[in-house]
C-alpha cells in the first residue's frame, strides 16, 4: 500500500487541513478517540506531538499541553501502540513530531521501523539537524517508505530552502513567522509576502503553513498560497475547554474550513 | 588536537548544533563568523584593553600557604573572584558583546541561574549601551534577590521564567524562545560552554584567558608553565574550560572536574552528570544529560544555584569519556564546608560553586612537591543567605 501522505498530496493541492495535538492531552485516553473524530469532521491530516519535557520552540499552549500530557504519564511507547489502535479506524495520514531527545533515547533507527510499523505515515523531527538525517537515517525511511517533513521558516535563504526540499518528502513544512508556536492575530504584510515567494520557488514538495494559524480567516488565506495550513495551539486551546470532544472538534474543524 | 573541536562543532561524540530551523539562520552566521571577527587585531585589542582596564584582569595567582601546609602541596588559587563583578563570567560576556557588535546586533538576551552571567552581561550591556533582557527562573529569583536588582539597577530587564522547575534550564528554554522569535536585531549571551555549536567553543576561547594567564603565572612562580593538578567546579562548565584550555594537550596536567552531588550521587536530588546522565539532546548539542528512560529531561538539585543544571558542556562530555578529565561529586555539605575552611585557612569566602572545587583537596593524596592550581572562580558575597541558612560556622 502506498504511502497515505504521497496519496493524500496527489489527489489533492489544495486546502489540505492537518491537526496537529499532543499525545495524551488532554488525558491519556484522548489520543485515539482526537484522531477518529478528526477523521469524521474532514480534517485531511493528523500530526500527533510526542511529549517533551523541554519543548523550546514552542509557545506557552503547546508547552503546557506537553507538561499535563507527561504528568499524565504519556511516552513513546505508550504513543505507538495508541497509534497502532488509530490506525484500526482511521484511514487519514499519520505524522509524528517531536524534539528530538526522546527519539534518541527510544533509539532513532528502531523508532522509524516501529512507528512505520504501528501505520505511520511521516516524522518531523525539528530539533534533527539536516546532515545529520542524511548520513545516517535517510535511507532507512525511504526503505520503509516512511516520510519526513523538515521545517523551513522566514529566516531561512533560498538556497538552503531548496536543500531541505530536497531532503523532505511528503510535505515541506513552512513555519508563517519568526516565532514559537500559538501566534494570534492576522498575517503581517511581510507574512504575505513570504508566502507569495514560496509559492513561487519551484519545490519539488507541495508546501503546509503552519505556526500562526488559528481561525478561518488565517487558514484560508495560508490556502491560498500553500498546499494547505496546520493548526496546533489553537485546536489544543480548544481541547482544553471541551466538554464534549466529539461535538467541539466537528465544530472546530467546521468553523476553520467555512466560517461561521 | 585529539580534544580540540572539529569543523562542525564536535568533541568526540558531543557537541553539534541540535536547533529547529527558526534558529538556523542566526546560529549559522555565527558559526561563519566568530572566528573571524575574533581573530581581528582590533577585536583582540580592545577586549584584552577591556579585560584589562575594566575586569582588572591578570587575577592573581596566589600561594595559598595553610592550604598548602595543611593538603601537604603546593596550592595556587587562581583568582577569578576578584574580577568585576565577583566571578570568571565576566571574561565572557566580554568578548561576547564585542562580537554581537560586529554581527551589528542591538539587542542583547541571556539566561542565568545564580545570577552572576546575568549581572555579567547586565553589567557589559550598560558598558556598551545595549538594551539587555535576562530571563531567569522564578524560583531563582527569589533565592538570589540581590542579584536581581543588581541586574535591574545596571539598567536590565529581567524576566521570570514561569515553566518547568522555574530554574536555569527554564531560563534557557525562554532565552531561546525570545531568541526566535527575535531573530534579527538580537544576539542571544550564552554563558557556559553549553548550547549548540559555535557556543561550547566560543565561550571556551573567552574563558581560555584564565590557563593563559595560570601558565605565564607559574613560570614566574615555580620556572615551568605545567602545574601537577587544575581544579575546577563543573556545571556547565565554562570556568573549567577556561582553566583547563591551554592545558588539554598536556598529559602530564590531571584535570579534575568538581561536580554537584546535592544531597548525594543517590539520594535523587543532584547535578551530578557525569554520574547521573546519558548522552541526549538538550538547548542545542548533544552531551552527558540527566534524563528519565524516556528522555525527558531531569530537574536537577544543588545548593548552589550556578551547579544547578542537568547537563554539562559537549567538551566536558568528551574529557569525561576520554579520561582526560576526572570528575568527582561533590555534596551540599562537603562544599559548605569547603568553604568555611578557605574563609578560615586564607581569609576568602568563596562562591558556593567554588567551594566545590576546594572540597577536591580533602579527597586527593598529594605528594609534597605537587603544584596544584585550583581555580577561584567566584567570590561568595552573593551566597552569604545560603552561609547563613547552612549556619555551621
Amino acid at each position: 500500500m502506498e504511502n497515505r501522505l504521497k496519496t493524500l498530496f496527489k489527489k489533492k493541492s489544495k486546502n489540505v487541513l492537518s491537526i496537529f495535538y499532543t499525545a495524551g492531552f488532554p488525558t491519556h485516553k484522548d489520543t485515539v478517540a482526537i484522531a477518529q473524530y478528526l477523521e469524521a469532521a474532514g480534517a485531511d491530516l493528523i500530526e500527533i506531538g510526542i511529549p517533551f519535557s523541554d519543548p523550546v520552540a514552542d509557545g506557552p499552549t503547546i508547552q503546557a499541553s506537553n507538561k499535563v500530557a507527561l504528568d499524565g504519564g504519556m511516552t513513546l511507547p505508550i504513543l505507538l501502540a495508541q497509534v497502532k489502535e488509530i490506525r484500526k479506524q482511521v484511514k487519514l495520514p499519520i505524522v509524528l513530531m517531536g524534539y528530538l531527545n526522546p527519539v534518541i533515547q527510544y533509539g532513532v533507527e528502531r523508532f522509524i521501523k516501529e512507528a512505520k510499523a504501528a501505520g505511520a505515515d511521516g516524522l518531523i523531527l525539528p530539533d534533527l539537524p539536516l546532515v545529520e538525517f542524511q548520513t545516517h537515517y535517510q535511507s532507512l525511511m525511504q526503505a520503509e517508505d516512511l516520510c519526513m517533513s523538515f521545517l523551513i521558516s522566514p529566516t531561512t535563504s533560498e538556497e538552503r530552502i531548496y536543500k531541505i526540499d530536497a531532503a523532505s518528502t511528503g510535505f515541506v513544512y513552512a513555519v508563517s513567522a519568526s516565532s514559537t508556536t500559538g501566534a494570534k492575530g492576522d498575517f503581517q504584510p511581510e507574512q504575505l509576502a513570504y508566502f507569495e515567494k514560496l509559492s513561487k520557488l519551484n519545490m519539488q514538495n507541495q508546501h503546509l503553513i503552519g505556526f500562526g494559524i488559528h481561525d478561518h480567516q488565517t487558514f484560508s488565506k495560508a490556502c491560498e498560497y500553500g498546499a494547505g495550513a496546520i493548526v496546533g495551539s489553537a485546536f489544543i486551546s480548544m481541547l482544553e475547554k471541551s466538554n464534549d470532544l466529539e461535538k467541539d472538534i466537528h465544530l472546530f474543524v467546521t468553523r476553520l474550513k467555512k466560517g461561521n | 588536537m585529539k580534544y580540540a573541536v572539529t569543523d562542525e562543532g564536535y568533541y568526540g561524540n558531543f557537541g553539534g548544533a541540535y536547533i529547529p530551523e527558526m534558529l538556523y539562520p542566526n546560529v549559522e552566521e555565527l558559526r561563519e563568523r566568530y572566528l573571524d571577527i575574533i581573530g581581528q587585531s582590533s577585536f583582540q585589542e580592545e577586549f584584552n584593553k577591556l579585560l584589562k582596564d575594566f575586569v582588572g584582569r591578570p587575577t592573581p595567582l596566589f600561594l595559598a600557604n595553610r592550604l598548602s601546609e595543611k593538603y601537604k602541596a603546593s596550592i595556587y588559587l587562581k583568582r577569578e573572584d576578584l574580577c568585576h563583578t565577583g566571578a570568571h563570567k565576566v571574561n565572557n560576556t566580554i568578548g561576547q558583546i564585542l562580537v554581537a557588535k560586529a554581527l551589528g546586533k542591538s539587542k542583547i538576551i541571556a539566561e542565568t541561574g545564580a545570577g552572576q552571567h546575568g549581572v555579567a552581561t547586565a553589567t557589559v550591556c550598560a558598558l556598551m549601551g545595549m538594551d539587555c533582557i535576562v530571563y531567569m527562573g522564578k524560583h531563582d529569583m527569589e533565592r538570589q534577590k540581590p542579584n536581581v536588582e543588581r541586574m535591574r539597577i545596571l539598567g536590565a530587564k529581567v524576566v521570570p521564567a514561569l515553566s518547568g522547575s522555574m530554574t536555569l534550564k527554564d531560563a534557557t528554554n525562554e532565552a531561546m524562545r525570545h531568541w526566535i522569535n527575535n531573530p534579527t536585531d538580537t544576539h542571544y549571551i550564552i554563558g557556559s560552554v553549553v548550547g549548540p555549536h559555535p557556543y561550547p567553543d566560543m565561550v571556551a576561547r573567552f574563558q581560555s584567558v584564565i590557563s593563559q594567564e595560570i601558565k605565564a603565572q607559574l613560570i614566574q612562580e615555580i620556572g615551568n608553565p605545567y602545574p601537577d593538578y587544575v581544579i575546577a567546579c563543573v556545571g556547565g562548565g565554562s570556568n573549567a574550560a577556561g582553566a583547563f584550555y591551554h592545558f588539554i594537550n598536556e598529559e602530564q596536567v590531571t584535570l579534575i572536574g568538581a561536580e554537584a552531588a546535592g544531597k548525594g550521587v543517590d539520594s535523587g536530588e543532584s547535578a551530578a552528570t557525569t554520574v547521573l546522565g546519558k548522552p541526549g539532546v538538550l538547548h542545542g548539542s548533544k552531551t552527558l544529560l540527566m534524563q528519565t528512560a524516556d528522555g525527558q529531561v531531569i530537574e536537577p538539585y544543588s545548593i548552589s544555584a550556578g551547579l544547578d543544571y542537568p547537563g554539562i558542556g559537549p567538551m566536558h562530555a568528551h574529557l569525561f569519556e576520554t579520561g582526560r578529565a576526572q570528575f568527582m561529586s561533590i555534596t551540599d555539605e562537603e562544599a559548605m564546608l569547603a568553604g568555611i575552611e578557605l574563609s578560615r585557612l586564607e581569609g576568602i569566602i568563596p562562591a558556593i560553586e567554588t567551594a566545590h572545587a576546594l572540597a577536591v583537596l580533602d579527597k586527593m593524596e598529594f605528594d609534597k612537591d605537587d603544584v596544584v592550581v585550583i581555580n577561584l572562580s567566584g567570590r561568595g558575597d552573593k551566597d552569604l543567605d545560603t552561609y547563613i541558612k547552612w549556619g555551621k560556622y
